[in-house]
């Protein structure tokens, strides 16, 4: 089976400034890798270059069978990204939000009003908070509105950015249930968390990152 | 492509809906620039009234500057531009999208905009089939120019002063045919407007066909 990432000294470049300075990784599909590293280490990079927001400058990246060098844009659908930010319009609701998510990534209406109650529903985010305007949601509610997006969506690829960033410990735990069922139900998972207990007990293997690649040995901030 | 559209121009005008920032904010600013021209003409008609298309054009324009950036505007809040960019909608389907949502609104502005002409300045109101037709198309090509130059400005530090300078040399000759189509409906010839509503329909097309083949490229990070 080919692997859901392959990357072979993968360069990615911000302007002049080095993001990835030549990654090799290999993930498996199903597996959960769990990237560590100091700040700046290019876990972020990485988890961005996967789904093609970052473009590879040279090197190979397959992602799920694209090769993102010619076709970053295809691979979107299938991948599932929980970043820094939340990727939510301030004056829709959780609802309409995960909704138009769902939408855009190509189900029907009532495909999406049905995976979207569930996802919301998973993320303890049902009823009255549904309707509200994420605006008027705490960081936290919002992050589990932004969970509540790749919940509904189920893609073949989650790649998750600090997903436990502003969450509760009830939160945390539901996102690690989370993050577990995604994989049984075949998914592959990178993650990068400086809650590096929690991600490594999810996590199937450990792949540490320093200046832009992977090393063998931890690295430790400078 | 067409449902992509649909999807973006819904939520769009959605967010417009709760916001109510056009009907707020750009509406009323149109009103005060149409009386300020007023103003500085004076009080007489036989200024006023041959004038009348022109201001009436010039404060359209400036009112789409505002419109364009509100739409993009949206997408920078919370780095809702990369999700969209995430979400695996077809690019040339957001563009129309984006584009038939300041359609809309420009549609709106210019209705409540051509009152406020008739009880300014005086101006009697014939010609209608001529006006309207003129005022769609134009509002096309105005909607189209934006999102383009939105996209292309929307990356950058320097947007909000960038996308004036781009936009607005651009547009000039939608400013002079519908102008012109208008002062020639108002003058009750609306015959003779044929040429104008021509060169008016041209401008949309090709600058929907530029913005459905480039804004894919503009999206992405450069």
């Amino acid at each position: 089976m080919a692997p859901a990432v392959r990357l072979r000294e993968a360069v990615a470049l911000a302007g002049n400034f080095p993001l990835l300075t030549g990654v090799t990784l290999e993930v498996a599909e199903g597996e959960i890798v769990h990237l560590q590293g100091p700040n700046g280490a290019g876990k972020t990079s990485l988890l961005r270059l996967c789904c093609g927001l970052v473009a590879l400058c040279s090197g190979e990246a397959l992602v799920l069978g694209h090769d993102l060098a010619a076709e970053r844009r295809s691979v979107r659908r299938d991948v599932g990204l929980l970043g820094h930010s939340s990727f939510l319009y301030d004056d829709l609701s959780g609802e309409e939000n995960v909704r138009f998510a769902l939408r855009a990534s190509g189900l029907s209406g009532r495909e999406a009003a049905a995976r979207t109650r569930g996802a919301l529903d998973r993320l303890d985010l049902g009823g009255r908070l549904a309707s509200t305007p994420v605006s008027r949601l705490s960081a936290g509610q919002r992050r589990r509105t932004a969970i509540a997006v790749l919940v509904g969506r189920q893609p073949r690829l989650w790649l998750l950015d600090e997903p436990h960033a502003g969450l509760d410990q009830a939160s945390r735990d539901l996102l690690d249930g989370i993050v577990a069922e995604s994989r049984q139900a075949g998914a592959t998972v990178l993650l990068s968390s400086h809650e590096v207990a929690r991600a490594t007990a999810v996590a199937d293997r450990v792949v540490h990152l320093g200046g832009g690649r992977v090393t063998e040995e931890p690295v430790h901030a400078a | 492509m067409l449902r992509d559209a649909a999807l973006v121009c819904g939520k769009d005008l959605r967010i417009e809906m709760r916001s109510r920032v056009t009907l707020n904010q750009v509406v009323p600013f149109a009103a005060v620039v149409m009386l300020l021209f007023g103003l500085a003409l004076g009080p007489d008609r036989r200024v006023l009234v041959p004038a009348a298309s022109g201001l009436f054009w010039v404060a359209v324009l400036f009112s789409s500057v505002l419109a364009v950036q509100r739409s993009f505007a949206l997408e920078s809040a919370d780095d809702a531009r990369e999700g969209l960019r995430l979400s695996g909608l077809d690019p040339a389907g957001v563009f129309l999208g984006k584009a038939g949502a300041v359609l809309a609104e420009l549609v709106v502005l210019e209705v409540l905009l051509a009152m406020a002409m008739a009880l300014l300045y005086g101006a009697h109101l014939a010609g209608v089939p001529v006006l309207a037709a003129s005022a769609v198309l134009a509002s096309l090509g105005l909607a189209a120019v934006g999102i383009l130059y939105g996209a292309a400005a929307s990356g950058l530090r320097v947007r909000e002063t960038l996308l004036p300078l781009l936009f607005l040399p651009v547009v000039a000759p939608v400013l002079l045919a519908a102008t012109k189509a208008w002062n020639l409906a108002l003058a009750g010839t609306p015959d003779r407007a044929d040429g104008w509503l021509s060169v008016l329909g041209v401008f949309a097309v090709l600058y929907l066909a530029i913005g459905t083949v480039a804004f894919g490229s503009l999206m992405e990070d450069r």
